[in-house]
C-alpha cells in the first residue's frame, strides 16, 4: 500500500505519467516522440558528447524511425541502457525501439519477448591486444587473460572458441564497456574481446591508439540489429522498412543532398521509394513521403555508416560485409513495391 | 493506544475501539492484497503477452561462460546456472568472512587506540575513523581498484618477495600448499589438539571456580594447537609441499592467485567496517562506569587483570550487538563488487546470468533471498548472543 | 598569636606545566608509549608530506593540458570539467536553474529560523519541493523542459538524496507507528516490510526497481529511469527511518501516552500533538545519521546507469582528450563527499550534546 502511495505521489508530480493501451505507433504519434534505447556509450554506434548530444550509427537509426513516423529526425528521446536493462526496458514499454548493438540470437528472439527487425551492422568478435606482446594471431593467446563485458554473446563465444581450439584462458568480466577498456588499459588483462566494430572504438580510448592492434581473426557471427516488442506487427513493419528504406536509398543512389532533385526522377524504384507513386507509406500507416524524410533528414545507410564508423569517422572501419549485396556485401534491402 | 482500557461507551461501529481496530486492519490488509494482486496480475499478463519465458528451469541450462574465481569445480563449458549461483554464493561468503576477520582486528586496534592515553595515537585513530567513515564505500572500492591497483606493475615486472610471492596487476601470487598422502594425519592431530584445548579450558574454569587459582590457559592452548600438528608433520615425513607460482607465457601459472578485485574489495570493506567497529569498541569500553575500574584497582588487581576480568566482560555486552550488525552490513556491502567485476552473487547472478537469461523477476528474487537468509541467520545469532549475555539476576 | 593570611595561589611547579610536561605526560610517559609515539610520527611522515606535495606544492592549477610539467595533481582537469561534475549533461545555458534552487534552499533554512508563524512554515515546507522540481525539470511557465536523462553530477546526487529523505520520512513514520501498533495485522505488515528491506542490500532493491518494477504496471504506465531509482531508494530509506523513529517512540515515557489519553485526545491527535514531536526531536541525531548513510548510498545509482557525481569520474576521464586523470577525479569527488558527510555528522553530534545537557 505504501508502494502505490509513493508511486502515485511521485507520478502525480507529472514526471512521466501516461496511460494508453493502443499500439506503439499510436502511442508514438500521441507522444510526438520516439523513445529509443541506446547504449551508455559505444563510440560510432551511440555515444553522447560532452553537451549530451547523441550520435552514431544506432542513433541514426533511431532518428530515421522518428523521421519516418513523426516527420522530424529530432523527435527522439534517447534512453541510455546498460546491457542488463535493455531487454526489460523494451519488454516493459519504456522504450519503443531498442537500437543498441544487440546481437540477433535464437534465444533472444524467442524467449525474451522481442523481435529483431533486421540487421544494421554485420559484425564479428575479435581481439584487441597490446603490440608489446608481439602476437600476430589469436592462436597464440593460450593462457591469456581477457577482459569481457558481462552478459554478452561475446562471453559465450570466447568459451566456445577456446574449447574448440583446445587452449586455456582466464576471463575478467565487467559490467560496462567503459570498465572493460579501463581494465585493459591498466593491464588487468592481456586482451579485450568484443565485437570487432567496438574494438576499433575502444582502441581510440587508449592513451596511444597505435600501441594496440586488432588481431585478424574473427571468431563469431554478430549480426547487430534493432529490436522491437513482440506482438505489435504494425510497429515491427515500420522499423523493419525504415532499415530497408535507408539501404534502398543507398542502392538507388539517393542521398540527403540529391533527394530533392530525385523527387523528379523517372526511375520507378526511386519514385516508389520517395512516395511519388505507390502506397508503401500508406500501407505502413505513415505519410507517403516517409522515406523521403528519412533520407532528407538522416541520409541513406552509406552516409550514416561513413559519417559515424566508416571512412569519415575516427574509427575508419571498412564496409566489409556491410556493403550492399551488389557490391559483394550482405546488405540486401527487400524491394519496395 | 490505551483505547482498550476505555469502557465502550457506545455500540456504534466506529466508536468502539476494538471494532475500529478490526476495520482498520481489514482495510490495510485489503489494500495490501489489492496492490499485490494488481502487481502480480500485471506482471503475469505482461510476461504472457510478450512471450517471456518464466520459471526456474533455466537453472539447469549450461551457463557457458568463464568465471575468474571459483571455490568449487566449475567448468565453463558444462556447468549450469545453478553452479553459477553456488559459485557466486561461496565467493560472497569468502570475501565477507575474510573482510570480517580483518575488520574486527583493525576495528579493535583502532577502538583501543582511540582511548589510548597517548595523545598522538588517539588523534591518529580519530583521523582514520573520521576519514574513512565519511567516504562512500563504493567510492572506496573504486578508488582501491582503479587507482591503487592500477599502479601495480605487469606480471613480467612483478614485485617479488623471496622468489615465491609475487604482486602485480593480475593480483597476488602465493605458493599453494600441496597435501600429499600423509597430510591427513596432520589434520587429525590438529582436530585432536582442538578437542584437548576445549577440555583443558573446561577444566581450568572448574579449577578456577573451586580454588581461585589461575591457569595460563591461552599460552598452553596455543602451544598445544601449534606444536602437536607440527610434531606430526615432521614425524610423518613432511607430507605438505608447496607449488610455487612461475611466470609462464602471459601470466603466472600454478600457485594460489588472489584476484586484484578480491583484494580491492576486502581492503575497502574491512577499512570501512573497521571504523564502525572501532566506534562500537570505544563506546562499549566507555560505557563501563569509572567506579568499576576504581573498585577493581582498590582490590589490588593489576591493570591487565582489571581490563581482562572486569572491564571487557562487561563491555563486550555493549560491543557485540552493534559489531554483529556491522558484520551484516559488510556482507551486504560486498554486493558492490559488481562495480569492479569480482565474481560474487550479484555480479554473477544478477549481472551475467540476468543478461544471458533475461528472466529478471526470478533472478532478482533469488538474489534477495540469499541476503535475506543471511540476515535472518545473523539476527538469530544476535538474539542468541543477547540472551546468553544478559545480566543474570542473582 | 599567630596570624594566618591567605597565601596567593602559586603556579604549579615548573616540572608540571609547559610544553615538556605535556609532551612527557601525553606522548612519552613510558617506553611503550614512546615507541607508539615514534611509530605514529613515522606514519605521519610517510603519509602527510607526499600528500601535501602532491595536492598543493607540486600541483598544476592553471594552463592547458599540454603545459603540465609538475609531477603533482593536475587540478586543471577538475577546473576544465567542473561543470560536468556539478550538473552532468544539464544544458549550460540553464545552469542558473539548479543554482537558484540551491539559493532557495539556503534562504529556506534561514527563513525557518526566523519565521514564527506555523502556517507559513508549513506552506514553505510544502512549496519548496514543488518550486524546486518545476525549476529543475521545467515544462511550466515557459521554462524549457530538461529531460531527466540530462540530469547528472552533484546536482543529481543532491536530488536523489533530498527526494530520498523527504519522501521516506512520512512513510517511515507510518511504518514506525505501525510497528508499535497493537493491531496484529498492521504490526506484522510493518515488521515484514521493514525487516525485508533491511535484510537485502540496496543494490538488489535498485535492480528490482530498474529491471522488475516496469513489469508490475500495465502497458503505457512507464516510469522514468530516475523515478524508478527514486522509488527504490525511498522504500529502502523508509525502513531505516522507521527504525530510527521507533527508537524515539520507545524512549518516550509511558506517562506521556497516558497524559495524552487522559486529555481525551484520540490516537492520531495524541500522536501528532504529543508523542511524535518529542520522539522526533530526540531522534534528530539518528535521523541525521541515517541521512548521511543515505547520502553515501546515493553513489549506488551509478550501477544502474545514472550519472551521479561519482559516475562523472569515469565519464569525464573517458574523454579522449583527458585520459588518465582518474586520480584527480576520485580525489575531488572524495573531498566533496567527505566535506558534506563530515559536516553533517558534526552537526548531529552537536545536537546530541545539546540534548545531553538538558537531561
Amino acid at each position: 500500500m505504501k508502494f502505490t502511495k509513493i508511486a502515485l505521489l511521485l507520478s502525480s508530480t507529472a514526471l512521466l505519467p501516461n496511460l494508453a493501451s493502443a499500439g506503439t505507433l499510436e502511442q508514438v504519434l500521441e507522444k510526438g516522440i520516439v523513445s529509443c534505447g541506446v547504449s551508455t556509450g559505444i563510440p560510432g554506434f551511440s555515444s553522447a558528447d560532452s553537451k549530451g548530444v547523441w550520435e552514431g550509427l544506432d542513433v541514426d537509426f533511431c532518428r530515421s524511425v522518428a523521421a519516418a513516423v513523426l516527420g522530424s529526425a529530432d523527435k527522439v528521446k534517447y534512453i541510455p541502457l546498460t546491457a542488463k536493462e535493455r531487454f526489460t526496458a523494451l519488454q516493459s514499454g519504456e522504450v519503443d525501439l531498442l537500437s543498441r548493438t544487440t546481437t540477433w540470437t535464437a534465444t533472444r528472439d524467442t524467449s525474451l519477448g522481442l523481435n529483431f527487425a533486421g540487421v544494421n551492422y554485420y559484425d564479428g568478435q575479435g581481439f584487441l591486444v597490446n603490440k608489446k606482446l608481439g602476437i600476430t594471431s589469436a592462436k597464440e593467446l593460450n593462457g591469456a587473460t581477457f577482459c569481457i563485458q558481462a552478459g554478452t554473446t561475446t562471453e559465450l563465444n570466447l568459451t566456445d572458441y577456446f574449447k574448440s581450439t583446445g587452449m586455456e584462458y582466464k576471463a575478467v568480466t565487467y559490467d560496462t564497456s567503459g570498465q572493460t577498456i579501463d581494465g585493459f588499459k591498466k593491464g588487468r588483462c592481456d586482451a579485450v574481446t568484443s565485437d570487432a566494430s567496438q574494438l576499433y572504438g575502444l582502441r581510440l580510448k587508449m592513451d596511444d591508439p597505435n600501441s594496440v592492434m586488432v588481431l585478424p581473426e574473427i571468431i563469431s557471427k554478430e549480426p547487430l540489429g534493432p529490436a522491437v516488442r513482440q506482438g505489435d506487427d504494425a510497429w515491427f513493419n515500420i522499423v523493419r522498412w525504415t532499415l530497408f528504406a535507408s539501404l534502398e536509398a543507398e542502392e538507388l543512389g539517393v542521398t540527403s543532398s540529391n533527394v530533392d532533385a530525385m523527387l523528379k526522377s523517372k526511375n520507378p524504384s526511386v519514385m516508389r521509394l520517395l512516395g511519388t507513386t505507390g502506397t508503401a507509406g500508406e500501407n505502413l500507416g505513415l505519410k507517403a513521403n516517409w522515406a523521403y524524410t528519412i533520407v532528407k533528414e538522416v541520409g541513406n545507410y552509406a552516409e550514416s555508416f561513413d559519417k559515424h564508423v566508416g571512412k569519415d569517422s575516427p574509427l575508419g572501419i571498412s564496409r566489409g560485409f556491410n556493403k550492399l549485396w551488389n557490391q559483394g556485401g550482405l546488405m540486401y534491402p527487400m524491394p519496395i513495391r | 493506544m490505551k483505547d482498550s482500557q476505555r469502557a465502550p461507551s457506545s455500540h456504534v461501529l466506529l466508536n468502539s475501539s476494538e471494532k475500529r481496530s478490526v476495520i482498520y486492519q481489514l482495510c490495510a490488509l485489503i489494500l495490501v492484497f489489492l496492490c499485490a494482486y494488481y502487481f502480480t496480475t500485471n506482471m503475469f499478463e505482461n510476461i504472457a503477452k510478450r512471450g517471456i519465458t518464466t520459471g526456474f528451469s533455466f537453472l539447469n541450462e549450461t551457463a557457458g561462460f568463464g568465471i575468474s574465481q571459483s571455490l568449487i569445480a566449475y567448468s565453463d563449458s558444462s556447468s549450469n546456472y545453478l553452479d553459477v549461483f553456488v559459485v557466486g554464493l561461496l565467493n560472497t561468503l569468502m570475501v565477507s568472512v575474510i573482510g570480517i576477520i580483518i575488520a574486527s582486528i583493525l576495528g579493535l586496534l583502532l577502538g583501543i587506540g582511540r582511548l589510548s592515553s597517548n595523545f598522538l595515537i588517539s588523534k591518529m585513530s580519530l583521523v582514520y575513523i573520521e576519514t574513512f567513515r565519511n567516504i562512500p564505500i563504493l567510492l572506496q572500492i573504486l578508488f582501491w581498484y582503479n587507482v591503487v591497483l592500477a599502479a601495480l606493475p605487469s606480471p613480467r615486472n612483478s614485485l617479488d618477495y623471496l622468489g615465491s610471492v609475487f604482486l602485480n596487476n593480475r593480483g597476488l601470487q602465493l605458493p599453494e600448499p600441496i597435501f600429499e598422502s600423509g597430510s591427513l594425519a596432520i589434520l587429525i592431530a590438529f582436530l585432536l589438539a582442538c578437542v584437548a584445548v576445549i577440555f583443558l579450558s573446561k577444566w581450568a574454569v572448574k579449577r578456577h571456580n573451586l580454588s581461585g587459582e589461575e591457569f595460563p590457559l591461552v599460552k598452553v592452548s596455543l602451544a598445544i594447537l601449534i606444536l602437536s600438528p607440527l610434531l606430526v608433520y615432521f614425524l610423518s615425513g613432511q607430507p605438505i609441499s608447496a607449488e610455487y607460482p612461475i611466470l609462464k607465457g602471459f601470466n603466472f601459472q600454478g600457485g594460489l592467485n588472489v584476484l586484484p578485485e578480491f583484494m580491492a574489495l576486502v581492503f575497502a570493506l574491512s577499512i570501512y567496517a573497521a571504523t564502525y567497529i572501532a566506534e562500537a569498541v570505544r563506546a562499549g569500553i566507555q560505557s563501563i562506569a569509572k567506579g568499576q575500574t576504581e573498585a577493581a584497582e582498590s582490590l589490588g588487581l593489576k591493570k591487565s587483570i582489571v581490563l581482562r576480568k572486569v572491564i571487557l566482560p562487561q563491555a563486550l555486552r555493549v560491543i557485540i550487538p552493534p559489531v554483529i550488525n556491522q558484520y551484516l552490513n559488510l556482507l551486504k556491502n560486498s554486493s558492490l563488487a559488481t562495480a569492479i567485476g569480482y565474481p560474487e552473487i550479484v555480479t554473477l547472478f544478477s549481472g551475467t546470468t540476468l543478461n544471458q537469461v533475461g528472466q529478471a523477476v526470478e533472478i532478482i528474487l533469488m538474489t534477495m533471498a540469499v541476503y535475506l537468509t543471511f540476515s535472518i541467520l545473523i539476527s538469530l545469532l544476535l538474539n542468541w548472543v543477547n540472551a546468553k549475555m544478559e545480566i543474570k539476576g542473582r | 598569636m599567630a596570624v594566618y593570611t591567605l597565601k596567593e595561589a602559586q603556579p604549579a611547579p615548573s616540572s608540571n606545566r609547559g610544553l615538556f610536561f605535556w609532551l612527557r605526560e601525553n606522548l612519552f610517559s613510558d617506553i611503550t608509549n614512546s615507541f607508539f609515539t615514534l611509530l605514529g610520527c613515522y606514519i605521519i611522515y610517510l603519509i602527510v608530506p607526499p600528500l601535501i606535495d602532491w595536492m598543493i606544492i607540486d600541483a598544476t592549477w592553471t594552463g592547458t593540458k599540454e603545459e603540465i610539467v609538475k609531477s603533482g595533481a593536475r587540478w586543471i582537469f577538475i577546473i576544465e570539467k567542473f561543470d560536468q561534475f556539478m550538473y552532468g549533461f544539464y544544458p549550460e545555458a540553464l545552469h542558473w536553474r539548479p543554482n537558484l534552487v540551491l539559493l532557495l534552499c539556503a534562504a529556506f533554512i534561514v527563513a525557518m529560523k526566523y519565521v514564527q508563524h506555523m502556517k507559513i512554515k508549513i506552506a514553505m515546507i510544502l512549496l519548496l519541493p514543488v518550486i524546486s522540481f518545476i525549476l529543475i525539470s521545467g515544462g511550466w511557465f515557459g521554462l524549457e523542459t530538461v529531460e531527466t536523462e540530462q540530469w547528472g553530477g552533484l546536482m543529481l546526487t543532491m536530488i536523489v538524496a533530498a527526494v530520498g529523505i523527504i519522501a521516506s520520512f512520512p512513510l517511515g513514520i507510518v511504518l514506525a507507528l505501525g510497528r508499535q501498533s497493537h493491531m496484529p495485522i498492521v504490526k506484522s505488515l510493518s515488521v515484514g516490510f521493514i525487516e525485508f528491506v533491511r535484510g537485502v542490500p540496496l543494490i538488489t532493491i535498485l535492480f528490482m526497481a530498474s529491471v522488475v518494477l516496469p513489469l508490475f504496471f500495465q502497458d503505457g504506465i512507464d516510469f522514468d529511469k530516475l523515478l524508478r531509482a527514486l522509488i527504490g531508494i525511498t522504500l529502502f530509506q523508509s525502513a531505516y527511518i522507521a527504525e530510527v523513529v521507533r527508537g524515539g517512540l520507545q524512549a518516550i515515557p509511558k506517562g506521556q501516552y497516558e497524559a495524552a489519553d487522559s486529555l481525551g485526545l484520540g490516537y492520531w491527535q495524541g500522536m501528532i500533538l504529543v508523542i511524535l514531536p518529542q520522539a522526533l526531536k530526540i531522534s534528530i541525531p539518528n535521523i541525521v545519521g541515517s541521512f548521511i548513510a543515505l547520502f553515501k548510498d546515493t553513489t549506488l545509482v551509478l550501477i544502474i546507469g545514472l550519472f551521479d557525481v561519482l559516475a562523472m569520474v569515469t565519464l569525464t576521464t573517458s574523454d579522449t582528450n583527458w585520459l588518465g586523470f582518474e586520480v584527480e577525479g576520485y580525489v575531488f569527488v572524495t573531498m566533496i563527499y567527505w566535506c558534506i558527510c563530515f559536516s553533517m555528522s558534526q552537526y548531529s553530534k552537536s545536537v546530541e550534546r545539546k540534548f545531553n545537557t538538558e537531561h
